[in-house]
């Protein structure tokens, strides 16, 4: 679950870290009586992702009616395909320096890794690209924590002496959110240093795991809901289905995360766009493919569907005899193609068939198939591709 | 030959009482797999499935002399379930449970330092077979054969995909190994690459890799420095939309390695053949 800023900060606070005054607004007037109560703000959109600045998403307001206009034109504004929920207005600060200070998982060393640079700001992937060893790095033990000297230890190799209390201080308070908050990231960008020394978080970034929502209900009850995010990934979510929206024409089922990223490609190979995928994970129970195909054909742009699906254990013949099933009971018109294998996957081909069903033998002659089959309809507007009431 | 399991392999099933436990637990079983035993808190002095069941880990291997366990439980309980089996001694642990939180296996792999006799597959993974003799977790073994092909592989449904391809082609199998496809994992492609290379029963290598991380080059820059197996590398997700980023210490650590064209082109460089589509392995194989 990625934080918006707003939230992570929240949260940050409530960690001891400090953050400049600020404001939720969801409309122009709660924008224009949060300027009545801080005076200078910048009004920020909130969207989980990065770029919003270049986006055209953040701007300064000296006054309540420009606090109104920026509200007004970035609340419902499209960022990277989010769609800007709210604003946050907060106090311009005064900053003499910008720093540096991210927690992350490290991949390749299976660790959470700490990173410190006196170069923070905007081009910090420069800054590692160009000069790697301005940025100080730790790999905290996952059990204890970071100690006193390993943090004064990175601080020095930061170059940030002066800093060294405040900031040993600061990045304690951050590293609760690691073994507290299951944070997968915990970045704040730029850590300003105002002109008294004050270390205050410009900005920050949080990601929970979702593996550890679990733990952590209480801020999925508080912060979840709050980005509409896309209609048809909340309706997957509520039938539990992992889907994924893509731009193209051609829907894809598949049972398995790389059998999905793998018939992804071969419909792409075959000259195709897909629409979206939807991995119905192990097995291939009928009701479960018929919850993926309404999802899928949800979204009107779909002009045929290809399921792809590889039967360890499951029978051909009854995952067959889902498909139809499914097909018939959502009223689905549109070109199907089903690759599937088994056991008794040539009953399983021979009831498709039977059933008006097209049936590849191999994941790329099913690609093929549904790209040709959905060539003509593809560009032609209307349809979702069922008939009758939903 | 094979590499991690055999017939004589002694495995326990953490779990073996559960839905899933039980039913992989008499897959596993059919295939002639040598279970000795399970585990299941508070059940122990039972039997199930005709084997005995233990209240913990370090109970099953004084009884048993179990050394691999296969891992069933829940995801909250599953990383202590882990750390549990490498105290008692257990050198080959399989853990099947998807969904363990990221924090939990950090901490589990700075654990497992400490027993670095103990090596653990996944987790969320399908676990391993070697064809004709035994599998731990839950690859089908009706789509494998024995053989002298070896598979690694990040993804489930791939690795079945394949080795079933690779079957019906008569091409078999030495040991098939499902790695898991989570950040935060025990054996790499690289450590499963050298297992393999060492096996004199493997004589082929087929990788399967997905977007994401850098472990298949560090395998590649193993394979680089020469090595004796005939590979096929298959990266899966290469027109995979990119996750909408957030933050920059992702970047910062990872460059712009992870890419699946980055991934190609280390095996290309290592001289491993990269298939396009899955259904190209078998031919280059040949």
């Amino acid at each position: 679950m990625k934080l918006l800023e707003y939230q992570a900060k929240e949260v940050l606070a409530s960690l001891g870290i400090a953050i400049p005054p600020g404001v939720v607004a969801r409309n122009p007037d709660e924008a224009a009586s949060a300027f009545a109560r801080l005076g200078p703000v910048a009004v920020k959109a909130q969207v989980p992702v990065g770029g919003r600045g270049k986006a055209g998403g953040i701007k300064l307001a000296r006054s309540e009616d420009e606090a109104r206009r920026a509200a007004e034109q970035i609340i419902g504004m499209d960022i990277k395909g989010f769609k800007v929920p709210l604003v946050y207005c907060e106090t311009a600060l005064e900053i003499e320096r910008e720093i540096y200070l991210g927690f992350t998982v490290d991949r390749d060393a299976r660790a959470n890794i700490l990173m410190l640079s006196a170069k923070g700001g905007m081009d910090i992937e420069q800054v590692a690209e160009e000069s790697p060893q301005s940025i100080a790095r730790l790999y905290p033990n996952p059990w204890r924590g970071p100690l006193d000297f390993e943090l004064a230890q990175l601080v020095y190799d930061a170059q940030l002496a002066g800093l060294l209390r405040p900031l040993v201080a600061l990045i304690k308070k951050l590293h609760r959110a690691i073994p507290e908050l299951d944070a997968l990231t915990a970045e704040i960008n730029p850590l300003a240093v105002t002109k008294n020394g004050d270390v205050i978080a410009g900005d920050a970034k949080l990601e929970i795991d979702d593996n550890a929502m679990w733990r952590h209900r209480d801020l999925e009850e508080k912060y979840g809901g709050v980005l509409e995010g896309d209609p048809y990934e909340v309706e997957a979510k509520k039938r539990n289905l992992t889907y994924v929206s893509l731009d193209g024409d051609i829907g894809i089922i598949g049972n398995g995360a790389g059998l999905c990223m793998g018939t992804l490609d071969l419909v792409q190979r075959a000259g195709g766009r897909p629409a979206n995928f939807c991995d119905i994970g192990g097995g291939a129970k009928a009701e479960v493919v018929e919850n993926a195909l309404a999802v899928i054909l949800m979204n009107p742009r779909v002009k045929g569907v290809l399921i792809n699906v590889f039967g360890g254990i499951t029978r051909g013949d009854e995952v067959a005899k889902g498909v139809v099933t499914a097909r018939n009971n959502l009223n689905m018109k549109l070109p199907l193609v089903v690759r599937m294998s088994g056991t008794r996957e040539e009953e399983g081909r021979e009831i498709l068939k039977q059933n008006g069903i097209e049936p590849g033998v191999s994941g790329w002659e099913a690609a093929k198939k549904i790209v040709e089959l959905s060539s003509p309809l593809v560009g032609k507007p209307g349809s979702t591709g069922r008939d009758g009431a939903r | 030959m094979s590499i991690l399991l055999d017939s004589s392999t002694r495995v326990i099933v953490q779990g073996i009482t559960g839905r899933e436990g039980g039913f992989h637990t008499e897959q596993m079983q059919s295939l002639g797999t040598n279970v000795v035993g399970g585990t299941s808190p508070g059940k122990g002095g039972t039997k199930h499935l005709g084997v005995p069941v233990f209240n913990t880990v370090a109970d099953a291997v004084r009884a048993t002399g179990a050394n691999a366990t296969g891992i069933f439980v829940p995801a909250p309980f599953a990383a202590d379930a882990i750390m549990e089996a490498a105290a008692a001694g257990i050198t080959l642990i399989v853990c099947i449970t998807e969904g363990i939180p990221i924090q939990d296996m950090i901490r589990v792999k700075d654990f497992l330092r400490g027993y670095p006799q103990a090596r653990l597959v996944g987790a969320n993974c399908p676990g391993l077979i070697t064809p004709g003799q035994a599998k731990i977790g839950i690859i089908p073994q009706r789509i494998t054969r024995p053989g002298a092909v070896g598979l690694v592989s990040r993804s489930g449904t791939l690795t079945y995909e394949v080795a079933s391809a690779l079957s019906a082609a008569g091409m078999g199998q030495s040991t098939i190994v499902g790695i898991g496809g989570d950040p935060v994992l025990g054996l790499t492609f690289r450590d499963v690459v050298e297992l393999f290379e060492k096996d004199p029963a493997t004589t082929h290598l087929v990788l399967i890799g997905e977007i994401g991380g850098s472990d298949e080059e560090h395998a590649a820059d193993l394979l680089a420095k020469g090595s004796r197996l005939k590979a096929v590398a298959f990266i899966s997700g290469r027109t995979a939309p990119e996750g909408k980023r957030m933050g920059h210490a992702g970047a910062i650590i990872s460059g712009n390695r992870g890419t699946a064209r980055s991934k190609e082109e280390a095996f290309r460089k290592a001289g491993v053949q990269v298939a396009e589509t899955t259904d190209d392995i078998v031919g280059m194989l040949s």
